[in-house]
């Protein structure tokens, strides 16, 4: 129980006492909504600055201290907010070529992302590369699909981890993209790239089952879609072939949506498939509200994208 | 006594009463804020990357060479001014690594299409160029093949469609995509002779699928990243204007 719900349930105690049945009954009616913000990106690549204004396709955008000010404004307004990261962290200007990713980490760290999945790119300095920073890092590295138990970052990165924000329990897991022939193997050494579809049904069961979760978040890296080689797993094939999953933040395709992919489940349940692009351009927002009158969600969950 | 159980008998009602044992989720809402100009700047986060900058900076813009024109990878359908560029800078800067370790000389050089990062703009070329051009830790390697295994590496470049930069490799094929003539040296290709393939560590481990540098006779690893060789190259020459040529054409 959290400190703050103690508290107000012992001082409703007090009221109680005082004045007998009447609190009891005003108290069963006080409205209760809760608001979950889910702030994400993926496939920032190592972009800190902003965009030049002679960029020719991203002008003036983009950049981490703009990003940091946004994600503050947001926190301030509803501190019930997670900050995710679907990989592909490193790579894709100089301040990587220079630092392998220590300045990447410390200002995501000081923006306090509370989790990130690993992307291919993140393998750029080889595994030992990724590991040599991860003491720059202070957020979580989740990933259900890459066993490292052979590896040097064997411990250092979970298979899912669960928040508890006023109350509602949040359950995030990480899917990694194949690595074989998308990575030299001198790269990622003995990382086993385990099944993806079957992970999130083993994650998902521990998520809802298990721990109970409110919310399940899936945090991939494995593609919004690949039209041309449907047989290969994607994001959007993935939420078809689960279930029990609220939002899939995607990353890797650098993919540009005009607003998030509303998808059905196996179940025929709605969920959200949703991917910002790249290079810290865009910043995902995705709000849950919860709500104590069960009346409400018995028409089934509303989604407004 | 009795009164406090009958307070701790009230504060379990109110409990189960009052503790929603579960919330409903009732709505979604999704969307996507662009980061742009119009948003505040975080000045703390401002100020801890000015000093990595500054650094960066100063290293990037030492001006190395001067660039005639503006050369993209998409000038070209076989082969491209840009990509032509960077396999003959790899042969002219790894070849001399290569002879004085082994006494042999690199035969031909393949690099992927996907690798050109970026453009080369008309003006100065700086160490930053080199960067955008190739951002990847990628390191030189030669390896030797057959010819007989330079068959496949010729018919996976016929059937590719892509111009993936070579040098010293001179290809023809026809409109179906079959390889008319492949040359090396201005010789046809011995099946049973060793040939010494440049190429890039992600390309000899099977990057772009190509899979046709395994097996070989042996690899040599020069420890020499393609991007060193860039800024190698770079410093060596006063301007650059390479041109599309005839080295991977299609005969319709």
């Amino acid at each position: 129980m959290k400190r703050r719900d103690f508290i107000q349930q012992v001082s409703a105690t007090t009221a109680v006492v005082t004045i007998g049945g009447f609190g009891l009954q005003s108290f069963s009616t006080l409205p209760k909504t809760t608001k979950i913000t889910i702030l994400h990106t993926n496939d920032v690549h190592s972009h800190i600055d902003a965009f030049g204004p002679d960029d020719g396709r991203n002008a003036n955008k983009g950049g981490v201290a703009r990003r940091a000010a946004l994600i503050e404004s947001i926190r301030n307004e509803n501190p019930n907010t997670l900050l995710l990261d679907a990989g592909d962290i490193f790579q894709g200007t100089p301040y990587f070529n220079y630092y392998g990713g220590e300045l990447e980490f410390k200002l995501m760290s000081k923006l306090k992302y509370d989790a990130a999945t690993i992307g291919n790119h993140d393998f750029d300095n080889g595994i030992d590369g990724l590991y040599a920073q991860l003491p720059h890092a202070e957020f979580q590295f989740i990933s259900s699909n890459y066993d490292f138990s052979n590896t040097i970052m064997d411990t250092h990165v979970k298979p899912y981890k669960t928040f508890i924000k006023e109350g509602i329990k949040i359950g995030v897991f990480g899917l990694g993209i194949e690595l074989d022939g998308l990575v030299d193997p001198a790269m990622y050494n003995e990382t086993k790239y385990l099944d993806p579809v079957e992970m999130a049904q083993e994650m998902t069961h521990i998520l809802k089952t298990n721990e109970k979760c409110d919310l399940v978040i899936c945090l991939s890296h494995l593609g919004y879609d690949y039209k041309t080689n449907p047989n290969k797993i994607s994001d959007l094939k993935l939420a078809a072939l689960t279930k029990d999953i609220d939002l899939i933040i995607g990353g890797h395709t650098h993919t540009f949506l005009p607003k998030p992919t509303v998808i059905k489940n196996i179940e025929n349940k709605n969920m959200l498939v949703n991917q910002v692009g790249c290079y810290g351009i865009n910043l995902g927002k995705i709000d849950f509200y919860f709500d104590a009158n069960k009346d409400k969600s018995a028409n089934g969950t509303s989604i407004i994208v | 006594m009795r009164f406090t159980y009958l307070i701790y008998l009230l504060y379990i009602l109110v409990l189960f009463n009052c503790k929603q044992p579960k919330e409903y989720l009732t709505k979604i809402e999704g969307k996507q804020i662009q980061i742009t100009d119009s948003l505040a700047i975080d000045q703390d986060i401002e100020a801890f990357i000015k000093p990595y900058r500054t650094h960066i900076k100063k290293d990037l813009d030492s001006v190395l060479a001067f660039s005639a024109g503006t050369y993209t990878k998409s000038d070209g359908e076989f082969n491209t001014a840009i990509g032509n560029f960077m396999a003959d800078a790899v042969f002219d800067e790894a070849n001399p690594v290569f002879k004085k370790r082994t006494g042999k000389d690199i035969d031909m050089v393949i690099l992927n299409h996907g690798g050109i990062r970026s453009i080369i703009n008309k003006g100065n070329i700086t160490t930053r160029t080199a960067f955008e051009l190739m951002p990847f830790e990628n390191s030189i390697i030669v390896v030797a093949m057959k010819g007989s295994q330079i068959d496949s590496l010729v018919n996976y470049l016929s059937k590719a469609y892509k111009a993936h930069p070579i040098s010293k490799l001179k290809l023809s094929i026809d409109k179906n995509f079959d390889v008319i003539e492949a040359l090396i040296n201005g010789q046809e290709i011995d099946p049973h002779k060793t040939y010494y393939v440049a190429t890039n560590d992600y390309l000899y481990n099977g990057g772009d699928d190509m899979t046709f540098f395994k097996p070989n006779e042996e690899v040599y690893v020069l420890d020499y990243k393609i991007r060193n060789a860039l800024i190698d190259n770079f410093k060596k020459v006063d301007t650059i204007s390479p041109i599309m040529d005839d080295r991977f054409i299609m005969i319709k």
